[in-house]
């Protein structure tokens, strides 16, 4: 079985060979249909290898098995969170890819396989990176993921935003590879090893941690934040995933960021937690604290958002503080309660972007100013849209809710207030919206002159607006959404994923018991009724939770420029590694 | 002179760094990234170095006549100079866009992107 | 922000970073050391399976998987271009007039242009024996026809140059290289394994098992990319143009 580990890379690309050189001929229905099928085999193939993966499995690429405990190739690692992110990261592609079918813009002349061919592209590159298990060979694929995600983003080359935001997207998270790959240039030069395990034990085998441990560390940890949108690495996100296609956010916001997590997960649970690597307090200090800025700064530009797509950026960025907030207490009950929150998050984010897609393709328009009371027609979307809110609010018994109840426990203390806080927040956003855009719901929301971004003024994606919307269009995010609820629903679902969890990350030592109890449900609702509160107030009352003129300098700070980004960068990796340094002076 | 190479590759990381973010052009700003690239070029192929010794291809050197450098940072250098060059080639075609739909290449003046 | 505010954000966090990698450098062992654990398994590696170029052993043997990642973020990279340089809705195309090269340049260019590219694909063919390979070689021919845009014009170029059959070459190598990196899984090997030829003898043409295939698919990869890459970049000097301008 081990031995088809590497299929889940080779068969996407493949695919997206095979499209790119017969795109030419090919007519677009029947390169869109071969794109849905391959990415479909992939992600079969992955939940094939995900149901064999208890024990763990390795594959050494190319037959190079160790001798003597020693390799020269590339070990690929099948083990539970590894495959399960490839396995979400295919079925997402799918979703993806069957949302835009036939519908989506005019791909360029001639080259009807080549939007179906990139997006197999950013396929192979996530599930590359969700299985690899050798620190350069994880920077490979973290780079095809990105360079695929730039042209994807900017792929409305019409739109001046769409340019301007890839364009930045680009060089800060190219800025961070590179980071990133000095750090594992540093690493190599300790160690002269490349496997993310052979690289641990060799730093133990070196005594404790100085200072090249610590700029390792902090260098490769910039370059999976950045991807992570961590607060201050965070500036892109935004950007991007405002102006890129909608099926591309729904991968961007729904996995693609949550790889930056998991990559933090992975590195430190396997190069840097020895005794040889960083101090866990230190680690853990970095992390939270980085993940509560994080949870906080995105939470509250979600709120003050009016672009939709931009809204639900920010609310993926705070939510991404809770999920590296949760990794950062480095506790194996976190560790599974994370993995549930990011399956559950993916399902409602991504139903969320597709709902507003159709919007857009509807109305022409993601401005939630705009769009008032436009979209009373679009039931069922809105049945969708305000499921979704309500999903990330975490009412359970939706995945989110589930995954978010095992963290805060995990996490404990004034910790479990900001969980409750930052969901309620970006969930009371979206339901907001909710409000006004589909019964219309308040008075017309006042126009305002302030620093902003609106949302009117976007072309619609699909060739020229829909005047009805296809079905396959709705079906995606009911499906996304059920998914979400499977999640939390499924009985042994979340046993199943924290035990996968676990016997990859202690090595199967802890065993955990994931299940729903009763303070978390009572959790989950009170976030659920905040939200519910909030919407309601910014509704009926909008000058009451308008944005202040205090909140104004935060918002500033997003100027759109990439040069302040890259500053914004430099300042990260410095916090990060001032957070991280008492353990290394202590030593 | 044991850590000038090194000392040599975070000074060029650093001055791509600061090229990218005081510059006024983003053809520019895309060549300071390579410039930061460079440095990750330069600290691999100085780990990889080992004292009088040649490449490590032995179509006209006998095996073990000679030490020779890591072959690894080579062939990860390699790598790179790829990535760099393709990253390079695709922010060079958004820029072109750029230049297309805003009428300027200044980062300083684009300004739809913001709060 | 202001440039100012900007720059004071570069000096603190610039001298947090630089603090870092200078204290950093210093841990480093001594330039030019000679602990190399890995490089020193790979040089027997590469004998091992009787390749001379080590490095090529590396890239299309040992790690010939990071080469599958590197060859198609390229792909990627050609597709990404492709979309992202594609004539709009408000361009048109216009036809490039032909130009006047001095006769000197036209000469030099026409001589060195067969001499350049036999160089690339010398290079490529040698990958596993002497330093270059797919990828070094494959630039130098791809730029090698690029010679006649210098030497003649822009059309002469085109003609030599069929954009479309370029881009189904490029598909293609990559295919190529997936195919045989399947077929060792299929004969019961791992995936991209060396065990679908013999090793051959060493330092010949034929030495190296699949290590040649390989490079000669990234070869082609390689040449067929660059092409298209400045094909789509040229169009846009070139061919490309706004509705309103001219």
């Amino acid at each position: 079985m081990h031995h088809l580990l590497p299929l889940l890379v080779a068969v996407p690309l493949l695919g997206a060979a095979l499209l790119a050189a017969a795109g030419r001929r090919v007519p677009r229905a029947a390169a869109e249909s071969a794109g849905c099928a391959v990415s479909a085999a992939t992600a079969a193939l992955a939940v094939v290898l995900l149901l064999g993966s208890s024990p763990p499995q390795a594959e050494w690429v190319g037959g190079w098995v160790p001798v003597g405990g020693e390799s020269v190739g590339i070990v690929l690692v099948g083990d539970g969170p590894g495959l399960g992110m490839a396995a979400l990261a295919s079925a997402l592609t799918l979703a993806a890819l069957v949302y835009s079918w036939h519908y989506f813009d005019e791909p360029p002349r001639g080259h009807s396989g080549s939007f179906p061919a990139l997006l197999l592209l950013f396929q192979a590159g996530m599930c590359g990176f969700a299985i690899a298990g050798d620190l350069f060979n994880a920077f490979v694929w973290f780079e095809l993921m990105s360079v695929v995600a730039y042209a994807l983003t900017g792929h409305r080359v019409e739109e001046a935003r769409a340019v301007q935001g890839a364009l930045t997207f680009g060089v800060v998270n190219s800025l961070g590879a590179y980071a990133m790959l000095m750090g594992i240039g540093l690493l190599y030069a300790r160690t002269g090893e490349l496997g993310m395990t052979r690289i641990g034990q060799e730093l133990d085998a070196h005594g404790p941690p100085d200072a090249l441990v610590l700029a390792g560390f902090v260098l490769v940890l910039t370059g999976l934040l950045v991807k992570g949108a961590a607060v201050p690495f965070h500036f892109w996100l935004p950007d991007a995933h405002a102006v890129a296609p909608t099926p591309v956010c729904m991968l961007l916001s729904g996995v693609m960021v949550e790889l930056g997590a998991f990559g933090v997960w992975r590195v430190h649970d396997t190069v840097f937690s020895g005794p040889g690597g960083l101090p866990a307090a230190d680690v853990e200090r970095a992390l939270v604290a980085l993940g509560v800025l994080t949870a906080v700064v995105g939470a509250v530009m979600c709120w003050y958002q009016r672009h939709i797509k931009r809204l639900l950026a920010y609310s993926t960025v705070a939510h991404m503080g809770l999920f590296l907030t949760g990794i950062g207490t480095l506790t194996p009950e976190a560790d599974d309660g994370v993995a549930l929150y990011i399956l559950g998050h993916a399902g409602v984010k991504a139903a969320l972007f597709a709902c507003t897609g159709i919007l857009l393709d509807r109305y022409g328009s993601v401005d939630e100013h705009a769009l008032y009371g436009r979209a009373r027609r679009l039931r069922g979307v809105a049945v969708l849209f305000v499921a979704g809110g309500l999903g990330l609010a975490g009412l359970p018994p939706f995945g989110t809710a589930l995954g978010k109840s095992v963290t805060e426990e995990a996490v404990g203390g004034p910790l479990t207030v900001l969980y409750v806080l930052a969901s309620a927040v970006t969930a009371g956003a979206v339901l907001r919206v909710a409000a006004r855009v589909f019964p219309g719901l308040g008075p017309r929301p006042e126009e305002g002159d302030v620093y902003e971004t609106t949302g009117s003024g976007e072309e619609p994606e699909t060739r020229q607006r829909l005047s009805r919307v296809p079905d396959t269009m709705t079906a995606i995010p009911a499906v996304l959404l059920a998914g979400s609820l499977a999640v939390g629903v499924v009985p042994g679902f979340g046993g199943a994923v924290g035990h996968a969890v676990q016997e990859a990350g202690t090595g199967g030592l802890v065993h955990v018991s994931v299940h729903w109890t009763a303070p978390g449900v009572l959790l989950g609702l009170a976030s659920t009724a905040l939200a519910l509160a909030l919407a309601a107030v910014a509704v009926s009352r909008p000058r009451l939770l308008a944005a202040p003129d205090r909140a104004l300098p935060l918002r500033r700070l997003q100027s759109g420029h990439v040069g302040d980004y890259v500053a914004w960068l430099l300042v990260g990796t410095t916090l990060l590694g001032a957070l991280a340094l008492p353990g290394i002076l202590g030593s | 002179m044991d850590v000038f190479a090194y000392l040599v590759a975070a000074w060029v990381f650093l001055a791509g760094c600061y090229g990218l973010a005081t510059s006024r052009n983003l053809i520019h700003a895309v060549g300071c990234l390579s410039v930061c690239q460079s440095a990750t070029y330069v600290l691999l192929l100085a780990v990889g170095y080992r004292d009088r010794a040649t490449a490590p291809v032995f179509s006209d050197l006998k095996p073990g006549a000679r030490p020779v450098v890591d072959p690894v940072v080579q062939a990860l250098a390699l790598t790179d100079v790829v990535v760099g060059a393709t990253v390079t080639a695709l922010l060079l075609a958004l820029v072109v866009q750029v230049s297309k739909r805003h009428g300027t290449v200044d980062p300083d003046e684009l300004s739809e992107l913001r709060g | 922000m202001s440039p100012r505010t900007r720059l004071w954000l570069v000096a603190v966090g610039g001298a947090g970073v630089a603090a870092l990698l200078v204290a950093a450098c210093l841990g480093l062992p001594a330039f030019g050391g000679d602990h190399h654990p890995y490089g020193d398994r790979a040089v027997e590696a590469s004998l091992a399976h009787r390749t001379a170029n080590t490095i090529a052993s590396v890239n299309f043997d040992q790690r010939a998987f990071d080469t599958l990642g590197e060859l198609t973020i390229l792909f990627a990279a050609v597709l990404g271009c492709v979309a992202l340089l594609r004539q709009t809705r408000d361009e048109h195309r216009a036809r490039p007039e032909p130009a006047e090269v001095a006769p000197p340049v036209r000469r030099y260019a026409l001589l060195v242009l067969p001499v350049a590219l036999l160089t690339g694909l010398y290079v490529i063919a040698h990958g596993q024996l002497s330093p270059g390979g797919g990828f070094q070689g494959g630039v130098a021919a791809a730029t090698a026809l690029h010679l006649l845009y210098l030497g003649a014009d822009y059309r002469a170029l085109e003609r030599v140059r069929p954009v479309g059959l370029y881009e189904v070459g490029d598909g293609v190598a990559v295919c190529a290289y997936l195919v045989t990196g399947i077929a060792a899984l299929l004969g019961g090997a791992a995936f991209l394994a060396n065990t679908l030829l013999p090793h051959g003898t060493f330092n010949t043409l034929s030495s190296g098992g699949t290590v040649p295939l390989l490079n000669a698919a990234v070869g082609m990869e390689v040449a067929c990319a660059v092409v298209v890459l400045l094909a789509r970049f040229l169009d846009q000097a070139v061919e490309i143009e706004e509705e309103s301008g001219t």
